[in-house]
């Protein structure tokens, strides 16, 4: 009983003085208590917990977070590539090299 | 599913991975306090991955596996009664009594239901007038605003045949039992995302400061747990000791306001006996006393049941962290998950039944050393009967 799962908000009604609604989870729909989260609107994601909304689910911090880790990547890479030359091993392995489009001083070259 | 199939990408994981890999110099041994993020981590192979040194321990926050035999036996003496309609999470039916269990009780003709909400063990409580209705209300601190709001509606709408079998169970104090201990070898905390979105993490802050232990209150996803990970890691190598929040999308510092109203509209904090560690004060709920009329032990003389423990079961030292079920005798031979002797076989979040499931030290094939993306488990949410009130948990 203790996993609470992401679900959206698709119904919302007064049932003898609690705030009820239906819940879908990918397609699986199921009756939630929504006094825990009156600032819930339709549409929303809220996690559920033994039939319970216990929390609203902050669209601009999922986004965000997915963000950041999609981009560690690149720091990581960026951070090696900072720490130049005479290293045992090349910073970055797979530097495809100048491309055809790059100016013919050779700026924006390997080390960008 | 949106939220949930974005945080088990594969490659973002990776990404995690050597980012771990990168920062880490030393041994570090971590705990993940909630079962829900045991099941995922061992299921994933999560602690496989790690650089080496670097441990998890699965903590003790499986509700099914800390409830103390004797409040399983309360819950079989009074299921038994041919005036009792006995409901319960599902995931309680099969935990072992010392005698029997509730699936047991119930294929014997006991009139046992398994209920999704506690709110449809109060409508089955209005709609049987005549009948005594009695709800196992356990769990942590996740699950103590629905059981406490189905009491405080049972009280609303007069209902004299309900009745709610109390054991409740507090995070914080379990943290604390775990780190006073002398064999103590936690270094930082993963604490458990859903529990923090009930109470926030306020709480927390003076352990974190006490024990110069990092906390990361963390979500349940691979992505969350192993970002959960690089944070502690991260707050360890650089000798800090912080409450941090990996899991921003569903936490806030202040928890759920009403919720936690609720809560403590109906319970009060007192001692608790947890199942594998033993009576830890002021670590759980029960009752005020404005609501005695509701507790189901009084109700039905149950409280004098005392009971022991099978003698080849380690679970004590597994919720604790001290042993792994492959330091155990009885695993995968005198138990499993269709015979299990005790909790953390029965639950699904349980560290032995996730073991199991993973094949480990059972002679299941090697697992490939790579995150795979979980099967999602709306199954466990199937649509209900109207009214019957059926989930499998």
């Amino acid at each position: 009983m203790c996993l609470g799962i992401p679900g959206r908000v698709i119904e919302i009604r007064d049932e003898a003085g609690l705030r009820m609604g239906r819940v879908d989870f990918g397609g699986v729909r199921k009756e939630a208590c929504l006094s825990y989260v009156p600032e819930v609107e339709l549409g929303d994601y809220v996690i559920v917990h033994v039939g319970f909304a216990i929390s609203r689910v902050d669209e601009a911090e999922a986004l965000r977070t997915l963000e950041l880790l999609s981009r560690m990547g690149d720091l990581v890479q960026q951070e090696l590539a900072t720490m130049g030359p005479g290293m045992i091993a090349p910073a970055i392995v797979d530097d495809p090299g100048p491309g055809p489009d790059l100016p013919a001083d050779g700026s924006g070259g390997p080390d960008r | 599913m949106k939220y949930l199939d974005e945080y088990r990408d594969p490659v973002l994981a990776r990404k995690l991975l050597d980012e771990i890999h990168r920062i880490t110099t030393r041994p570090w041994t971590l705990m993940e306090v909630c079962g829900g993020q045991t099941h995922t981590i061992v299921k994933q192979g999560i602690d496989e991955l790690l650089p080496p040194g670097v441990r998890m321990i699965h903590g003790p926050g499986c509700p099914v596996c800390v409830t103390p035999l004797e409040q399983v036996d309360k819950a079989l003496a009074i299921a038994a009664r041919p005036d009792v309609i006995f409901t319960s999470y599902g995931d309680m039916l099969r935990v072992p009594g010392s005698t029997t269990d509730l699936l047991s009780l119930k294929a014997r003709g006991a009139d046992v239901r398994i209920v999704y909400s506690p709110l449809d063990a109060v409508r089955i409580a209005a709609a049987n007038r005549d009948r005594q209705v009695v709800f196992f209300a356990v769990g942590f601190e996740t699950t103590a605003p629905a059981n406490a709001m189905a009491v405080w509606q049972a009280a609303q709408l007069g209902l004299d045949n309900f009745s709610v079998l109390v054991s409740h169970v507090l995070v914080p104090p379990a943290m604390i039992a775990l780190l006073e201990s002398p064999s103590n070898q936690v270094q930082a905390f993963l604490a458990a995302g859903h529990v923090c979105a009930v109470m926030g993490w306020t709480e927390y802050e003076p352990i974190a400061a006490r024990y110069h232990v990092p906390i990361v209150v963390t979500g349940f996803e691979p992505l969350d747990l192993l970002e959960g990970i690089l944070i502690a890691i991260r707050q360890l190598e650089a000798g800090r000791a912080e409450v941090e929040n990996q899991y921003v999308r569903a936490v806030r510092r202040e928890g759920n306001r009403l919720a936690q109203e609720t809560v403590f509209r109906v319970f009060e904090i007192g001692r608790r006996t947890w199942r594998g560690i033993g009576e830890i004060p002021a670590s759980g709920y029960h009752l005020k006393p404005a609501f005695a009329r509701f507790d189901a032990e009084t109700k039905f003389a149950v409280e004098g049941i005392r009971t022991r423990e099978h003698p080849a079961c380690i679970a004590g030292a597994i919720l604790t962290g001290e042993k792994t079920p492959l330091d155990c005798t009885a695993y995968g031979v005198l138990c499993s998950p269709q015979q299990p002797l005790g909790a953390p076989m029965v639950s699904a979040e349980g560290t032995c039944a996730a073991f199991f499931a993973a094949g480990r030290g059972i002679g299941a094939p090697a697992r490939p050393l790579e995150i795979r993306p979980l099967e999602i488990r709306p199954l466990e949410i199937a649509p209900s009967p109207a009214g019957a009130a059926e989930g499998t948990r």
